[in-house]
């Protein structure tokens, strides 16, 4: 199969879907001849005009709004917020406006958007060009949070989250933006809500997301060589979650680690800890450990910023603990 | 008004240096790989914060941009702990957790230089409603950029201002784009003091070029807003001769061909032009300036590179006040 970066995989689901669908249009700062911050929107000026590649005054709370008004009316936008600190600012039309107003209004409105952001730390850009803030929106009923992890499922997941008829967070990593990986050539969606086995193991569970991903699978290749067989489940979608895939890992090997980049508490792994919790209680064998951020703002300093996020080898420990091999 | 004096005249001049020679040995040690991060230059703009900052002393408050090393020289802050700070080391004024774009000095009225694109504006207006409820007589300067004139924080920030007549002033550096996109893309006015009218302060358009002409009008400013009388907003047109960031030619979006133009307008050599048609600068001093300057930035860059990293207990160091 033919490789391609994951940000050129986003520029193709994003062509294909507006040629498919004339109501998808796109919105967003520095998106137009620049192609986006990191060039995930590249070409598509040249091929779409500015009518529906639209580049945006530095108004996030405005672009978010606009795109809410006109899904309401029938559009299917794709907003672009850039860096996932910048969502902060859109958060008043995000949570308020955008994720309340099919239940609020009794079900008639329509709210087909999807609203990109980057997140994730690893090149010194400092706390407000860092965060990993993904469980803030999966914490908030109406909202769809989508992670990918690979440039296929990054294709897949934002074509299936542009016809979706409900709001779509859909959150990528800036360290994945230039990982290449294979990508069918033909038509294909990823459904949002399923979950994938990424490696098959036997002695523990790793449910990773975005970055952390890549990480475990390397983790687990160095666990092999110790004789520890780990399954690398990679949810995908955030909400909903496909419970289904990652229990079932879960009971079969009767250990679970959770990674994630953002910071420990109230981190997205918090609910799934507590998922498995309520539901695989009694399939345990270990307490559960989760391998997160230390809990600080992200910092300059490449030195501290590596100890900040967690690495391949924090994974590795992480499911040595768990499975009793001290080390 | 503020008459130019020679001493302030010259100030300006080797606060204007300062930042050039800086910012150029900053991109030369990042270029060579030295640095992490990013660096936005504010090469070309360096007469609006010199400009206005003559008019501040240690206690006058700054908020500050991305773009922010210039504002922060202007303010008084000194080459090592800049330089230690952009090569991420523990004597940095961030103690390296910053970087450029967030290097601060609150002793020195430096509140913070904000990643987040007209965070510093309200925030100004909260320093300035601290001094007017200490009765202080400084004021508190805000500045940004034309695109961050169209985010909400402007609107509120300048508004609440106006209507307490606090003691702020809001500097617009309009260097035509806003990242990629032309001012004219991403507002439909030409004038952005024109915004002025909307809060009922005065709104005035400045040479940002000019070092002597943004003195003079933000030298009203400030003093109108010392005595009571609010907030102005200043527009200073300028230029960044470099791209957004360092590694973006500016060629997307026709930046490199406005440039040459912009840069034959170098506020530098023509405020030095200036300086020599009075008579205040000799060829002599101003070789003393370059060659301090030089001295003072050589000796930086050693202090940085010989400066520690932060200790891995750093990490979780000033997250509260004490550790929990
Ligand atoms: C809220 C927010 N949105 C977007 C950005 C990304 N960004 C950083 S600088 C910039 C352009 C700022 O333009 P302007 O205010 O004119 O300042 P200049 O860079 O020209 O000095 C953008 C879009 C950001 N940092 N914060
Ligand atoms: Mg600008």
């Amino acid at each position: 199969m033919r490789e391609i970066m994951f940000r050129e995989a986003l520029v193709e689901a994003l062509d294909e879907e507006m040629r498919r669908d004339e109501n998808v249009f796109v919105l967003g700062e520095d998106i137009g001849q620049f192609g986006g911050s990191f060039k995930a929107t590249l070409g598509l000026l040249e091929k779409h005009g500015p009518e529906r590649i639209r580049n945006t005054p530095i108004a996030e709370e405005a672009i978010v709004g606009a795109a809410l008004g006109a899904a309401l009316v029938g559009m299917r936008p794709v907003a672009e917020l850039h860096f996932i600190d910048f969502a902060t600012v859109a958060m008043n039309q995000i949570v308020n406006q955008v994720a309340k107003v099919r239940y609020m209004f009794g079900g008639k409105a329509r709210t087909s958007l999807v609203i990109r952001m980057h997140g994730g730390g690893g090149s010194s850009a400092a706390a407000q060009h860092s965060q990993s803030l993904e469980a803030w929106f999966v914490h908030v009923p109406g909202l769809k949070v989508v992670m990918p992890s690979t440039p296929k499922d990054a294709k897949g997941l934002l074509k299936s989250a542009i016809r979706d008829n409900d709001p779509v967070i859909f959150v990528e990593h800036r360290a994945l933006y230039t990982v290449k990986g294979p990508v069918p050539e033909g038509e294909y969606t990823i459904p949002l809500g399923a979950a994938e086995v990424k490696r098959e193991g036997s002695d523990a569970t790793i449910v990773a997301t975005s970055s952390m991903v890549g990480k475990s699978l390397q983790a687990a290749e160095e666990l092999a060589k110790e004789g520890i067989s780990c399954e690398v489940v990679d949810p995908r979608t955030l909400f909903p979650l496909d419970k289904e895939t990652i229990l079932a890992s879960v009971r079969k090997t009767g250990r679970l680690l959770i990674a994630h980049e953002a910071v420990r508490r109230c981190g997205w792994g918090a609910e799934m800890a507590a998922i498995a919790g309520e539901e695989a209680f009694d399939y345990l064998d270990a307490p559960l450990v989760r391998v997160c951020a230390k809990e600080t703002p992200v910092p300059y300093s490449p030195r501290l910023e590596r100890l900040h996020i967690p690495q391949k080898e924090d994974v590795a420990a992480g499911v040595r603990r768990l499975v009793g091999v001290a080390r | 008004m503020a008459k130019l004096t020679r001493e302030r005249a010259l100030w300006m001049y080797e606060t204007m240096i300062r930042i050039r020679r800086f910012e150029e040995r900053a991109i030369e040690v990042f270029q060579a790989g030295e640095l992490p991060g990013f660096i936005h230059p504010y090469i070309g703009e360096e007469a609006v914060a010199a400009g206005v900052c003559a008019h501040l002393s240690g206690k006058d408050q700054i908020t500050s941009t991305h773009r922010g090393h210039g504002h922060m020289i202007a303010k008084g802050l000194g080459f090592n702990g800049m330089m230690a700070e952009l090569y991420a080391r523990s004597t940095g004024y961030c103690k390296g957790k910053g970087g450029s774009l967030h290097i601060a000095d609150q002793d020195l009225g430096a509140l913070g230089a904000s990643g987040i694109v007209g965070g510093g504006i309200p925030i100004a207006a909260g320093a300035a409603l601290g001094i007017k409820l200490k009765g202080g007589k400084e004021v508190a300067v805000s500045f940004f950029g034309d695109g961050a004139t169209n985010i909400g924080a402007f609107h509120e920030g300048i508004n609440l201002a106006a209507a307490w007549r606090l003691p702020a002033v809001f500097v617009c550096e309009n260097n035509r784009y806003a990242q990629s996109t032309p001012q004219s893309v991403h507002q439909s006015i030409r004038d952005i003091a024109d915004r002025a009218k909307a809060y009922g302060i005065p709104g005035v358009i400045v040479d940002g070029m000019d070092a002597a002409a943004v003195y003079e009008v933000a030298g009203e400013a400030i003093g109108r807003a010392r005595g009571g009388g609010g907030p102005t907003l200043i527009e200073a047109k300028t230029f960044r001769f470099w791209g957004h960031y360092l590694g973006d030619p500016g060629t997307a979006y026709g930046h490199d061909r406005e440039a040459p133009k912009w840069k034959k307008r170098d506020p530098i050599p023509a405020l030095g032009g200036l300086l020599r048609k009075r008579k205040w600068l000799t060829a002599k001093a101003d070789e003393e300036i370059l060659a301090r300057v030089k001295g003072e930035l050589d000796a930086a860059v050693e202090f940085a590179r010989k400066s520690p990293p932060p200790e891995p207990a750093d990490l979780m160091a000033d997250i509260y006040e004490k550790a929990l």
